[in-house]
């Protein structure tokens, strides 16, 4: 475990020492924060028509239904945009870096190499994710929004961040250029979220295709609901990604 | 005394190409063994056959006992390991670097401190400590290499080409530590520099095409390739008085004929009237006691004779070229990407 996190701590700092991970996180904060102050404007709107109309007719607005829902399912759009930045170094560096040899050398697992990893990449992930807090402390500041639909829609979130960044990890392994490796994950995320939009038609393989859209899971814990179904999809593959990256190492070896 | 490293039939492929073909040897503790090869002969892949970065196609390695294919956390611990290319982080400084490399080692925290101000007194890295390891001297890099190579206090060290890219002071300061590292320690290292070897080697192996050629004292290497090939003698004369060009070819003839000898090489003439003749002979007094006489019935002032020493690179030189005149399609070069 230990070695888990010492290769986990060392990419974190490396990455809080070097300026990419700043604009990231800035740029990442205020697109966050467009969305925010764009759905709140739409939301207040459609607060005042409704109050105008008498309020009658069921049509409550509710904040976590209304607002936080759609705001938290767009965040997960925005992340997979962002996670490949996140996670195309992780490996890749090692590799350019002849750094590589170090970690392989050491007395320590394959497994712990790529737990490290994807740790050191989702703690941050997490920071990212922070920043998003702050807007939904001001919601909680002025209105009562239900915190156990939040807690669910962010236990989605990490695990969909998780998710699209063993993702990342794996193309990370193939190849010493950053670049390759962010936009390869960048392209197999963009195709696992449009085959979202696959199921329109319904028929079982266009249901099937749609299944593995990684965006697809994220709806019912933007709502707040936490299922079975889309606990199993995200973990199960994030284990598929981590074992790939872990083979890949392997390989890596064996090619010398 | 159980040896530290056994290397045991190992060959490796790199697709269709055989690097290091059935090679064995062993190391006992506390030796300096030099790994000697041309470019290309298959070092960089059998080091990192040692330290367990790749596994080979067949044979096996053993470190202290520990098989690198069954319990390769266990082996790997044991060694400490400076690649060609020192794997720096160059946006670490030198501490902090050390101190990752120490935990990735296992050292648990409470002896991490004193673990890396060891190795960075050993190293004289005392005054870069608190540096960016990306802003260092290639010489400074190299010793952040070898201080984390050192970190954990492993029982073998294995260093490949360690003063390649370094000016003289550095290359000589660097054998010395590897000089003062052993001991206790084992230590294999890798070069293709023939002085290095001879000044920080207990005990050479001489590998070309992926093949083990030689293993033996770097002295006995020397004496071998002086018994084996007449290398032979080194004679400077003088013309007496009297004695014309007619009289040097009589006795430059004279010398290929005496007991023993066989091809006479003469040097040009120096502004003082000397000459220096290498003769092809048996490395035995007789033979040149024999050139000797030969020169003096000749009735030339013998100025010199000496022995002409065999030296380590003459047997490396025999032991590689003669190898690669054969016909053998196999080059034995790393893939490209392998070495960054």
């Amino acid at each position: 475990m230990s070695a888990v996190l010492t290769i986990a701590r060392r990419d974190f700092a490396a990455a809080l020492a070097s300026p990419v991970a700043f604009v990231l996180f800035g740029v990442f904060a205020f697109l966050f924060g467009y969305f925010f102050s764009d759905f709140l404007a739409n939301f207040v709107e459609a607060g005042m028509r409704m109050a105008q109309m008498g309020g009658f007719s069921g049509g409550n607005l509710h904040v976590n239904h209304d607002l936080i829902r759609w705001l938290l399912a767009s965040a997960s759009i925005l992340i997979l945009f962002f996670a490949p930045l996140l996670s195309m170094r992780a490996i890749s560096g090692e590799i350019r870096g002849g750094t590589l040899e170090l970690l392989l050398t050491a007395p320590v697992t394959d497994t712990q190499i790529v737990l490290g990893k994807f740790l050191g990449a989702f703690a941050l992930y997490a920071v990212m994710l922070g920043f998003t807090l702050l807007h939904l402390v001001v919601l909680f500041w002025f209105s009562q929004p239900d915190a156990g639909p939040v807690l669910a829609a962010y236990l989605g979130l990490f695990l969909f961040g998780g998710a699209v960044l063993s993702l990342g990890l794996f193309f990370s392994s193939l190849s010493p250029s950053q670049i390759v490796a962010g936009l390869l994950t960048l392209g197999v995320l963009l195709v696992l979220w449009l085959i979202e939009f696959a199921d329109q038609g319904g028929g079982g393989v266009r249901a099937a295709l749609a299944y593995f859209s990684v965006t697809g899971h994220m709806s019912d814990f933007a709502r707040g609901v936490i299922t079975t179904r889309d606990l199993v999809f995200y973990l199960s593959f994030t284990g598929f990604w981590l074992f790939l990256t872990r083979e890949s190492l392997r390989s890596r070896r064996w090619r010398g | 005394m159980d040896p530290v490293i056994v290397v045991d039939r190992v060959s490796r492929r790199y697709g269709t190409t055989l690097a290091v073909r059935d090679l064995s040897f062993t190391v006992p503790r506390g030796q300096v063994l030099g790994f000697l090869g041309p470019n290309g002969a298959g070092k960089t892949t059998t080091m990192r056959m040692l330290t367990g970065f790749m596994p080979p196609s067949s044979g096996r390695v053993l470190v202290a006992g520990h098989d690198l294919a069954e319990a390769p956390v266990e082996a790997r611990r044991q060694i400490g390991y400076l690649p060609e290319n020192p794997p720096l982080y160059p946006e670490m400084d030198v501490r902090g670097y050390l101190e990752f490399a120490a935990r990735l080692r296992g050292i648990p925290r409470p002896q991490m401190r004193a673990a890396v101000d060891r190795a960075i007194e050993r190293c004289a890295l005392g005054e870069a400590r608190e540096r960016i390891v990306g802003r260092l001297s290639r010489g400074y890099r190299q010793r952040v290499g070898l201080a984390q190579a050192l970190v954990h206090d492993p029982a073998v060290l294995v260093l490949d080409e360690p003063t390649a890219g370094l000016d003289p002071k550095q290359i000589h300061e660097t054998r010395r530590l590897v000089r003062d590292l052993a001991g206790e320690r084992t230590v294999v290292l890798s070069t293709h520099i023939l002085p290095e070897v001879e000044v920080t080697c207990d005990r050479v192996v001489i590998i070309s095409r992926g093949r083990l050629r030689a293993e033996d004292t770097p002295e006995a290497l020397a004496a071998r390739a002086g018994a084996a090939r007449t290398v032979g003698a080194i004679v400077e004369i003088e013309a007496a008085p009297g004695r014309g060009a007619d009289d040097f070819g009589d006795l430059v003839a004279a010398l290929g004929t005496a007991p023993g000898a066989g091809g006479v090489t003469p040097g040009p003439a120096t502004p003082e009237g000397s000459r220096v003749l290498r003769v092809e002979t048996e490395a035995s007094a007789e033979a040149r006691s024999a050139l000797a006489r030969v020169v003096l019935e000749r009735g030339f002032l013998l100025l010199g004779l000496r022995r002409a020493e065999a030296s380590l690179e003459q047997v490396f030189l025999e032991l590689t070229t003669e190898e690669s005149a054969e016909p053998n399609a196999d080059a034995a070069a790393p893939p490209p990407e392998a070495s960054p």
